[in-house]
């Protein structure tokens, strides 16, 4: 349950405040919005980790790639998939 | 079992568990924490890889196996109330309470609800003003800042209907518990990747002082849990007992300091019951006071009865390494992930259920009766 996705950020608005810093990120093209209040220093094109919606750190591009890959190959994926 | 070449990097699987088989001169038994490690263990047949003389433990680091009937039968009891709707992490349902599962109060018309992220529960909160919804905050230290932010963006937007039902747990007093148990024969620890994320390495340091024992922060990859194993055995081997990392590109050594700062403002320590282990003291995170009207536990005033965990489900042994799943009277019998006795099995997650699902990859197992 501590599983973390690696996906990039591709915009950001914060609603209220900080606290609401939320933001559009793919993961390899399922896009989510996702909280990015725990990494301030995260920017649009950045890659991060997110766990239950909330991003908690940055990570390097090459990197998430590969850990995306690896976490598809393992079908550990289902939580980002779109709900309907 | 996979193949070599179907790993990210197999020529890398491939050094690292040549260097571990030439380094290894004596009987080791490691434990990796997290739960997902286990999985990833197991799944990639990693266990069989391995040199005969090291045995991996798997331990408690599974939410769902140590969330203590107790708080799971308070979630069931506010799932039965007519107003609330209770939402929770899937695998949570299926986790019998001292009666029943979250998953049989749904079905006889509790409304119960799987979410992604405890944020959605607030907007949920929001969108239905005349309900009061419940997040079950089940949950690690990786778990911890999501949990503590849904408190306060609730508190920002002025949502009253929305409160959570605290049932979080910390790897380090877990792992001094482990330790102290008389049976222990741990001797080295990898540590969970992305709790360290949030964390940091400092609260492991005292624990590696004081049993003289290394911990490695690991990853979950197959490179990554053979680096990980590969360098608890370096320092078992040369007689080092000291915290290593190596999961940096995740983790850095104060950890993420937004994270830990919001988890303050929610969160204090308190003492918790695990599943199968009992009280260890100070290992969770309760509400604090200024948050109080988003505590579940006083919003509805729950004082249930404390129940005793009956059953011959062995789970605290296999957390505490002294025992494999297999080893369980009736693991694949009476026990199966569609029939769940004791919580191990009902999370893939949980060694049992890692167990079940890839027996094949595992020679001890397939030795038994499945
Ligand atoms: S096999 Fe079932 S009963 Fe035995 S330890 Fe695992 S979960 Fe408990």
């Amino acid at each position: 349950m501590c599983l973390a996705i690696p996906g990039k950020i591709l915009s950001i608005v914060s609603p209220v405040d900080e606290t609401f810093r939320q933001g559009k990120v793919s993961f390899s093209g399922i896009v989510k919005e996702v909280n990015l209040c725990m990494v301030p220093e995260a920017t649009v094109g950045d890659y991060v980790l997110v766990h239950v919606g909330v991003a908690i750190c940055k990570v390097d591009e090459e990197e998430a790639r590969q850990t995306f890959a690896y976490l598809q190959q393992m079908g550990e994926l289902e939580e980002i998939k779109p709900s309907d | 079992m996979k193949y070599l070449s179907e790993y990210r990097n197999p020529g890398l699987v491939q050094q690292y568990l040549e260097e571990i088989q030439r380094i290894t001169t004596k009987t080791w038994t490691l434990m990796e924490i997290c739960g997902g490690q286990t999985h990833s263990l197991v799944k990639n047949g990693i266990l069989e890889m391995l040199p005969s003389q090291i045995t991996m433990v798997h331990g408690p680091g599974c939410p769902v196996c140590v969330t203590s009937t107790d708080v799971i039968d308070e979630a069931i009891y506010l799932a039965q109330q007519p107003n609330v709707i209770l939402c929770s992490f899937g695998d949570m349902l299926r986790v019998p309470g001292s009666k029943k599962s979250l998953l049989e109060i749904k079905a006889e018309g509790g409304d119960v609800r799987l979410l992604y992220s405890p944020l959605e529960a607030v907007l949920l909160a929001k969108d239905h003003p005349n309900k009061e919804v419940v997040f079950f905050a089940v949950g690690f230290e990786t778990t911890a800042p999501a949990n503590a932010l849904s408190v306060v963006q609730a508190h920002k937007m002025g949502v009253q209907n929305y409160s959570i039902l605290a049932s979080h747990v910390l790897v380090p007093p877990a792992m001094e518990a482990i330790l102290e148990d008389e049976e222990n024969r741990i001797n080295a620890f990898l540590a969970a990747g992305h709790v360290c994320t949030i964390m940091g390495l400092e609260a492991y340091e005292p624990i590696a002082r004081k049993f003289k024992i290394p911990i490695v922060v690991t990853g979950f990859e197959p490179v990554d849990l053979l680096q990980g194993i590969l360098m608890a055995i370096l320092q078992l081997e040369t007689g080092v007992h000291k915290v290593e990392n190596q999961y940096a590109r995740a983790v850095q050594r104060a950890g993420n300091l937004v994270a830990k700062q919001t988890i303050n403002t929610v969160f204090e320590i308190s003492d918790r019951k695990w599943r199968g282990i009992g009280t260890i003291s100070q290992s969770g995170y309760e509400v604090k006071q200024q948050y109080r009207q988003f505590n579940a536990r006083l919003k509805f005033n729950l004082h249930l009865p404390q129940t005793e965990e009956i059953g011959d489900c062995i789970s605290g042994d296999i957390m505490k390494g002294r025992k494999k799943p297999f080893q369980c009277p009736n693991f694949g019998s009476n026990c199966k992930p569609d029939t769940p006795i004791g919580a191990p099995m009902v999370s893939s997650e949980g060694a049992c259920a890692a167990y079940y699902h890839y027996a094949t990859t595992l020679k001890q197992v397939s030795k038994t009766k499945i």
